[in-house]
């Protein structure tokens, strides 16, 4: 899932300091699985602004909804009938969900309130780490599931650099060394004469680098 | 032990203090209440684990929060004491009662009942 962690609240009331009314909009998918934008977030962070609003003398709207999905029209449709209430969102759905309400409510300013960080999956709770870039060109099957994209600090395609020490990275101690963790893997699997065959360099052009990506599946189209 | 505290507190009774969410103690100070204490088992001796230690997260997060916003984390405080040290419960009432005493009436309290014509009894003396 999309990992996000809520922004500080103090950017926040920055941002919405001079309004009268706002709407905090929680989105029910990948954000509230990582507890940073659902309905229970957008409640905690509408009482905080209204809180901040009461005691600076301001008689200001502060209400707060979450949609299904902020990343797809039906769901943000659900707020065409009470968008003109408010004088701006803070959306707290990944930056997706802030772009696609952007661009329904073209007129409404939306504020981000979380930053969106990694895709990733839940190590305990409260406890998220990143596992997937979205480059666009999946190398698991060959680095025996673990990605030297996004696990390796320098995305090496082929792995270890010499800053790998006891299974850690020269970033941190904290960090595991990607191409360390592949080698075990591979060693598990009984596959490490993979080893003997290096990665071709990474064509990129799937990634980033190709600028912004669109996928159409033209079987599920109408 | 007929003891006696003071009698501004009210009581909100839950089977644990693991229950208490952050937005329990948002909406009791959105409301207008001047603090809030919760009292929770002593750590350790939680009936469900960690239920005390869920609490004191949570009063630490909001604490956060509302000095953040002005209006000061110092309103929140978590307490451990067990269901057996009714003296202990009394002397935490009274130990909290005069803190936010000291501190005066909340900011959102005053703002409140400004904004309604009434200004609080402390304003107007």
């Amino acid at each position: 899932m999309i990992i996000a962690k809520p922004k500080p609240i103090e950017e926040i009331i920055e941002l919405v300091k001079d309004l009268k009314s706002v709407l905090v909009a929680g989105c029910d998918g990948c954000v509230t699985v990582c507890e940073a934008g659902g309905m229970k977030e957008a409640q905690v962070l509408a009482s905080a602004l209204r809180m901040y609003f009461r005691q600076q003398g301001k008689d200001a709207r502060v209400d707060e909804t979450s949609l299904t999905r902020q990343c797809d029209r039906p769901y943000i449709a659900q707020l065409d009938d009470q968008i003109e209430k408010y004088d701006a969102v803070v959306s707290l759905a990944c930056g997706a969900g802030v772009q696609f309400l952007a661009e329904r409510f073209s007129k409404k300013p939306i504020f981000p309130g979380v930053n969106t960080c990694f895709i990733g999956v839940t190590e305990q709770k409260g406890e998220w780490t990143e596992r997937c870039q979205a480059c666009g060109d999946c190398i698991l099957a060959t680095t025996g599931g673990i990605c030297p994209i996004a696990r390796c600090s320098k995305r090496m395609a082929n792995g270890p650099c010499g800053g790998s020490s006891s299974g850690k990275c020269e970033i941190s101690k904290e960090t595991a060394c990607g191409w360390h963790l592949i080698y075990e893997r591979l060693k598990e699997l009984g596959q490490l004469d993979r080893f003997e065959r290096p990665n071709d360099p990474k064509n990129w052009a799937t990634s980033r680098d190709g600028g912004p990506r669109k996928i159409i599946k033209e079987v599920s189209q109408v | 032990m007929r003891l006696n505290y003071p009698t501004n507190i009210k009581i909100v009774k839950l089977p644990c203090s693991g229950r208490v969410d952050i937005l329990h103690l948002m909406k009791a100070m959105e409301e207008g209440a001047d603090g809030v204490f919760v009292a929770g088992c002593l750590e350790g001796d939680c009936h469900y684990q960690a239920g005390n230690l869920r609490a004191k997260k949570r009063v630490a997060y909001v604490k956060e929060i509302l000095d953040k916003i002005g209006v000061g984390g110092e309103r929140v405080a978590m307490y451990n004491l067990s269901a057996g040290q009714g003296p202990r419960f009394a002397e935490i009432a009274r130990e909290m009662t005069e803190k936010i005493k000291a501190l005066g009436p909340s900011p959102i309290r005053i703002a409140k009942r400004k904004a309604a014509g009434r200004p609080t009894t402390e304003e107007a003396a």
